[in-house]
C-alpha cells in the first residue's frame, strides 16, 4: 500500500496527535519500514482459523453482583485533575454559544 | 556477597536478632546512593521505608511480622502505589500521583515486605533499550556502557547492582526476560491470568503481566506465593493462588524440545549461539531427552505481537488527554480538540507516538481484517503449536535474547531492527504460557546471556524449580 504524508495526516486526526512538518516525514519513512514489516504475515495461511481474542479462553467467564461500593472520595478523584473547582473536573469549552 | 543480599540469610539474621529491618534497609538505601549515577531509581520512598521498617522490627519483638519481613522490593515505575508518583516514564504522567495501590502491592505490604522506591523504565513499558525513558537511559551495572535491556531496564539492573532483593517488572513482550538476560540475573513472566493486573498501567492488556526478577529462584518463588492468584479487580486473573503452588515433576528426567528456527536464525549472535550450544550439551550428557523441532511460525511472531499489542495501546493511551489527570497544555487553550492534541504530542516520546499510530492504523477501516483480525488468527496458530509442543515435551528451551547486550546510544535507523530483538520472548505472551529467563554465560567483557525456559501453563513454579536445577548444575 502507499504510504505518504496524507496516510500520516489520517492517522494522526484519528489518534489526536499532531506532527510538525520534519516528524512528518519522519513518520512517514519509519512506518514505510513498519507497514513492510508487518506485511509479511500475508504469508502465512490461516483459511479456516478463528481469531484468538482471549489466551484463557476455556476459562469460564468472570461475573460478580452489581454493587454499590466506594472506592473513591471524590477529594482523591479530583487530586490528579488538571483544572478542577469544588467537586468537577473542569473541562475547555465543548458547546459553542447560540 | 554484598551485606544483606540474599534474603533467607537476611531475614534469618533479622529473625535471630542478630540484625534490625532498620539497619537493612539504611544499607540498601546507602548502596542506591552510592549507585546513583546509575539512573535505576527514578525516586526512592527514603522516609517511608525508614518508618516501615522500625514498624516491622516491633512485629518481630511482638512476633507478629509477615512471610516477607526484611524483604526490599523496588518496582517498575508502571505500578500503582498509593499517595506515591507513578508515571510509566513518561512525561504525561510526570507529577501523577496514585490514589489506590496495585493488588500486588497490597499483597506484598501485607506480608510486611519494604517498598523502597520506583524503578527507571521504558515510557509505558515500551522498547528494549530503558533508552525511551522521559528520565533518561539506565547503565548497566555490569558494564556501564551497555544497556540493561528492557522495558523492565531499572528492576534487572536494580537486582543486578544488589539494590533490592526483588524487583517487581511487567512483561508484554519480554520486557522482563530480556533485561533479565542483559543484566544476568532471573526473571518470570508468569502464566497470563496467574497474577492480577490492577493497578499496572496498560499497555497492551492481553498481554501484560507483572512478574518478579531477582537473583535467586526461591526469592522469585516466595514473591509469586503471595502475588499470585485471583482477584476481584481483575477479571482476566483467572487462577488461584494453589494454581502457582502445584510442582510435582522429577526434575533428572526431563523432556526439552530446542527450536531449529531459533538455533539457526539469522540474527543469532555467536556468543549466544556458543553458550547455548554449551548448555544444550551439558544438559543432555546428563541423561535428558532434548528434542530439535521445528516451528516455522516464529517468523511471524514479532509482526502479529506488534500489531496486537499496537492496536490495544492506541486504545489503553486514548485516556491520555491532560483534562481528567496528568500533564495538560490547558493554559491559553480553549479548544478541547486542540487541548487533548497538544497534551498528547507534548507529553508522549516517539516511540509511543509511533505505536499509537500504528495501532490506530491497523484498527482502521479497511485495514482490520487484513492486519488485525489477521494476527488474532496467527496468535491461535502460534498457542496451538505452542500447546502441541508442550505436551510432548515439559518445556522449551531457547535462548532469551539473540543478541548480547549492546552499547548505549546506538541510533537505530530502522525501528524494526529492535523490535526483532523481541524475536525469542512474544512467544508465550501471545500464547499466554509461562516462562522464564536465566543467566547462563557471562563474557570476559561483561556481557551476560540468558535463556529461557517455556513451560505449561500453571507450571510457573516448576519453571523455577528446572531453572534452579540447571543453574546448579549445568551453567
Amino acid at each position: 500500500m502507499k504510504i505518504d504524508k496524507s496516510t500520516v495526516d489520517r492517522l494522526a486526526k484519528l489518534s489526536k496527535l499532531e506532527f510538525s512538518e520534519n516528524e512528518k516525514v519522519e513518520m512517514v519513512e519509519d512506518f514505510k519500514k513498519i507497514v513492510g514489516f508487518v506485511d509479511k504475515l500475508k504469508e502465512v495461511d490461516t483459511e479456516g482459523v478463528k481469531p484468538l481474542i482471549y489466551v484463557n479462553e476455556d476459562v469460564t467467564n468472570v461475573v460478580r453482583e452489581d454493587e454499590v461500593r466506594g472506592m473513591l472520595s471524590r477529594k482523591e478523584a479530583l487530586q490528579n485533575a488538571p483544572e478542577k473547582d469544588s467537586s468537577y473536573i473542569k473541562v475547555p469549552k465543548v458547546l459553542k454559544k447560540t | 556477597m554484598k551485606k544483606h543480599s540474599d534474603f533467607i540469610n537476611c531475614q534469618k539474621n533479622i529473625f535471630d536478632r542478630n540484625v534490625t529491618c532498620l539497619e537493612v534497609v539504611k544499607s540498601y538505601l546507602d548502596r542506591i546512593e552510592k549507585k546513583n549515577n546509575l539512573n535505576i531509581f527514578v525516586e526512592v520512598f527514603e522516609e517511608e521505608s525508614i518508618s516501615r521498617a522500625k514498624q516491622i522490627d516491633k512485629k518481630i519483638i511482638n512476633k507478629s511480622a509477615g512471610k516477607l519481613a526484611g524483604m526490599i522490593i523496588a518496582i517498575k515505575d508502571n505500578i500503582c502505589y498509593k499517595n506515591h508518583n507513578v508515571s510509566a516514564a513518561s512525561k504525561i504522567l510526570k507529577n501523577f500521583k496514585s490514589t489506590f495501590s496495585a493488588t500486588v502491592i497490597e499483597r506484598l505490604i501485607e506480608e510486611d515486605a519494604i517498598i523502597i522506591g520506583r524503578l527507571n523504565c521504558d515510557e509505558f513499558a515500551m522498547g528494549s533499550t530503558n533508552e525511551n525513558s522521559f528520565y533518561g537511559p539506565v547503565k548497566n551495572p555490569l558494564n556501564n556502557n551497555l544497556t540493561p535491556g528492557g522495558s523492565s531496564g531499572g528492576c534487572a539492573a536494580a537486582v543486578a547492582a544488589s539494590l533490592c532483593h526483588v524487583a517487581l517488572g511487567s512483561d508484554t513482550g519480554g520486557s522482563i526476560r530480556q533485561p533479565a538476560s542483559f543484566c544476568g540475573v532471573i526473571g518470570l513472566k508468569p502464566t497470563y491470568g496467574m497474577v492480577s493486573r490492577h493497578g499496572l498501567i496498560a499497555y497492551a492488556s492481553s498481554f501484560d503481566q507483572i512478574g518478579p526478577i531477582s537473583k535467586s529462584s526461591y526469592e522469585i518463588d516466595i514473591v509469586m506465593k503471595i502475588i499470585s492468584g485471583r482477584d476481584e479487580y481483575d477479571t482476566t486473573c483467572v487462577f488461584d493462588r494453589k494454581d502457582y503452588e502445584n510442582s510435582n515433576l522429577d526434575l533428572s528426567k526431563m523432556k526439552i524440545a530446542i527450536i531449529k528456527e531459533a538455533s539457526f536464525h539469522n540474527l543469532l549472535h555467536a556468543d549466544v549461539k556458543k553458550s547455548f550450544s554449551k548448555l544444550i550439551e551439558s544438559i543432555s550428557s546428563d541423561g535428558h531427552k532434548i528434542s530439535q523441532i521445528s516451528m516455522p511460525v516464529l517468523n511471524y511472531l514479532v509482526p502479529a505481537y506488534y500489531i496486537l499489542t499496537t492496536a490495544e495501546a492506541s486504545s489503553n493511551l486514548s485516556r491520555y488527554d491532560g483534562i481528567k489527570y496528568g500533564e495538560t497544555q490547558r493554559k491559553e487553550i480553549n479548544h478541547w480538540e486542540t487541548v487533548i492534541k497538544k497534551t498528547r504530542s507534548l507529553g508522549f516520546g516517539k516511540e509511543v507516538k509511533r505505536r499509537i499510530l500504528l495501532g490506530t492504523f491497523v484498527l482502521s477501516e479497511g485495514y482490520y481484517d487484513n492486519y488485525y483480525s489477521k494476527a488474532q488468527k496467527i496468535r491461535r496458530i502460534v498457542q496451538q503449536k505452542t500447546d502441541e509442543i508442550l505436551n510432548e515435551f515439559d518445556f522449551i528451551l531457547l535462548p532469551t535474547s539473540p543478541t548480547i547486550p549492546f552499547n548505549l546510544n546506538q541510533k537505530h535507523k530502522d525501528p524494526t531492527v529492535l523490535y526483532l530483538q523481541d524475536v525469542f520472548t512474544v512467544q508465550s505472551n501471545l500464547s499466554g504460557h509461562p516462562s522464564l529467563s536465566i543467566p547462563i554465560f557471562q563474557y570476559k567483557d561483561d556481557a551476560p546471556v540468558g535463556a529461557q525456559l517455556i513451560g505449561k501453563k500453571l507450571s510457573d513454579q516448576t519453571l523455577l524449580e528446572y531453572g534452579d536445577f540447571i543453574l546448579k548444575n549445568y551453567v
